[in-house]
């Protein structure tokens, strides 16, 4: 059997040995649920407050600011929903087209409630414009929800400059920092609310956190015991919490070294792949996330693809119509305007700290031969 | 989302792929849905009891692992046949053949039955020949979804177009 690559990692990532080792103490051996007085309890509280202490020193905020969650999925729900609740009559959000489902799915069920939702266009690399948002702000406007990098191409979103905006305006941001998170330095001075997932980061899954800036007042989603100061009830998931902050101080202690060594590789793609006729990069060539890259093969069709590469043992993913169960190309390869030929055959590239020079060498033998033959067999003949 | 066994290998070493070079006559289906696009080509030959048979047959698709997949096994399926019996192939038949597909890629079968439906049609349409009501049926509900995914393909196609001139 060939060496499999791993190249998927903003979909999830491997746990990183340091981190599971960190973990392990708190399934077996420390297993006291946290709210007991009781020395076992204590030793599981002591383990969550040392987590929630390390990530707010990371961020520099207070611990007070920072609520585990079961995700970002959870964490974006809370932001959005729980403010929702809270300042009922507010009745506005301001969002972006290229939003992660998490803020876009909320957003969308608020709309039905009665809720004006505003989704700001983009540009042709994903940009949100600063002053579309001022422009959008209203007397009513409850929150606006950007995204710190998107998921899927990569680009990076003006978060200080929209939160500038926010301040002056008096309107809270969300971000969505599950991509950018650990990656690139994050303005939280421009930011009140923070969405972040462990398994983006080599934690574990199932965990994550949502900043509050102090002074935010959140409805709960989930009502029961009165956990994290009552705003998300439910025993807390110690090795997931104490995972979480362990890979948050990994990707903080080796982020500028990891991130050089990804955005080298992303150049090496960006050039290389760019070589294949027919060959279009989706996103920003260079303000992006320096571990995902996004291209379009004209002829061909994602799925396919991801087919392919992955009976060569590399997996990547697609953002085309078929691997979709709605069958419709990603929301943001449309909101970038990617024409729809294209847009069916998107190749999604993301790399990791374990990701090695051989790694993209192999991607970069091996794509062009796949790519060949799939137009072979398709009645588009481009690039010949 | 999980294909056969079946899927996978028709899908890593599909049968009949590419462009027949003397063909009598290809069905050109899109599936509106998605935006995939199949091709079929026919031979058309008489057997030694005189029945037209399809002779040979070959495909190009821009699609899915499934819009593959079942590319090949339509190809497989009609191949040798007499015109009547290709005529009854079926999108089930084609899905049954693969073990089955997931439930959002069975749309992926029924291009592939379109495109054979396509085929004999023009072959009959281009000998003059009687159309029985049920191709003709067909014929109509594939042209209608066809003309809408032209429209969204008419920017790509251009680009096609002067992609070829360039080159000629
Ligand atoms: C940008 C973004 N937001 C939210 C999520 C959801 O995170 P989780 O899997 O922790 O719910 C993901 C990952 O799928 C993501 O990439
Ligand atoms: S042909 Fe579109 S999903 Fe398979």
């Amino acid at each position: 059997m060939k060496r499999k690559i791993y190249l998927d990692n903003s979909a999830t990532t491997p746990v990183a040995p340091e981190v599971l080792e960190a973990m392990m103490p708190y399934f077996a051996g420390a297993y006291g649920n946290a709210s007991s007085l009781h020395s076992f309890g204590q030793e599981a509280r002591r383990a969550i407050e040392e987590a929630r202490a390390q990530i707010a020193e990371i961020l520099g905020v207070d611990p007070k600011e920072i609520f585990f969650t079961s995700g970002a999925t959870e964490a974006d729900n809370l932001a959005i929903k729980g403010l929702a609740l809270a300042d009922p009559r507010r009745r506005h959000i301001i969002t972006s087209q290229i939003e992660h489902h998490a803020v876009l799915h909320p957003c969308m069920w608020l709309e039905k409630q009665g809720y004006e939702i505003t989704y700001l266009e983009v540009d042709q690399f994903g940009r949100v414009d600063p002053e579309a948002v001022r422009a959008a702000i209203r007397d009513d406007t409850l929150l606006v929800s950007v995204m710190a990098g998107n998921n899927e191409i990569g680009t990076l979103e003006p978060i200080e400059e929209i939160g500038r905006i926010c301040r002056e305006e008096g309107i809270p941001l969300h971000t969505d920092a599950v991509q950018a998170f650990g990656k690139v330095r994050l303005p939280m001075e421009a930011i009140d609310l923070l969405s972040v997932s462990a398994h983006k980061l080599n934690g574990p899954k199932g965990v994550g956190f949502l900043y509050v800036r102090k002074g935010l007042k959140l409805i709960p989603l989930l009502h029961g015991g009165g956990h994290e100061r009552g705003l998300r009830s439910g025993t807390e998931n110690t090795p997931g919490i104490v995972g979480l902050a362990a890979a948050a101080r990994l990707a903080f202690s080796e982020m500028d070294e990891v991130a050089a060594r990804l955005r080298d590789y992303r150049v090496r793609l960006i050039e290389e792949i760019g070589k294949i006729p027919g060959t279009r990069l989706n996103g920003h060539p260079t303000d992006s996330l320096p571990h995902i890259v996004n291209f379009s093969f004209a002829g061909i069709e994602g799925e396919s693809l991801v087919m392919r590469l992955d009976e060569h043992g590399i997996a990547a993913s697609t953002g085309s119509a078929c691997s979709s169960p709605n069958l419709e190309p990603s929301h943001v390869l449309k909101a970038i305007k990617v024409p729809l030929a294209m847009a069916h055959g998107s190749l999604r590239i993301s790399t990791g700290r374990s990701t090695k020079p051989e790694d993209i060498d192999a991607l970069l033998s091996i794509l062009p031969g796949v790519v060949e033959d799939l137009r072979a067999i398709s009645p588009f003949k481009v690039g010949e | 989302m999980m294909y056969t066994d079946k899927v996978i290998e028709h899908f890593r070493h599909p049968h009949n792929q590419g462009k027949l070079p003397d063909y009598s006559a290809v069905g050109k289906v899109g599936n509106i849905v998605c935006g995939d696009v199949m091709w079929l080509y026919i031979k058309v030959d008489k057997d030694e009891s005189g029945r037209e048979v399809i002779s040979d047959i070959s495909w190009e698709t821009f699609g899915c692992t499934a819009a593959i997949a079942t590319s090949s096994m339509v190809s497989e399926l009609a191949k040798g046949k007499t015109l009547e019996e290709a005529i009854a192939i079926t999108n089930r038949d084609v899905a049954d053949e693969l073990g089955g597909l997931p439930p959002v890629k069975l749309h992926c079968s029924a291009l592939a039955a379109d495109a054979l439906n396509e085929a004999i049609y023009n072959y009959l349409k281009k000998a003059g020949r009687e159309i029985p009501e049920m191709l003709e049926k067909r014929h109509a509900h594939i042209a209608k979804e066809m003309e809408s995914l032209e429209k969204r393909y008419a920017a790509f196609l251009q680009a096609q177009e002067a992609a070829k001139e360039k080159e000629g």
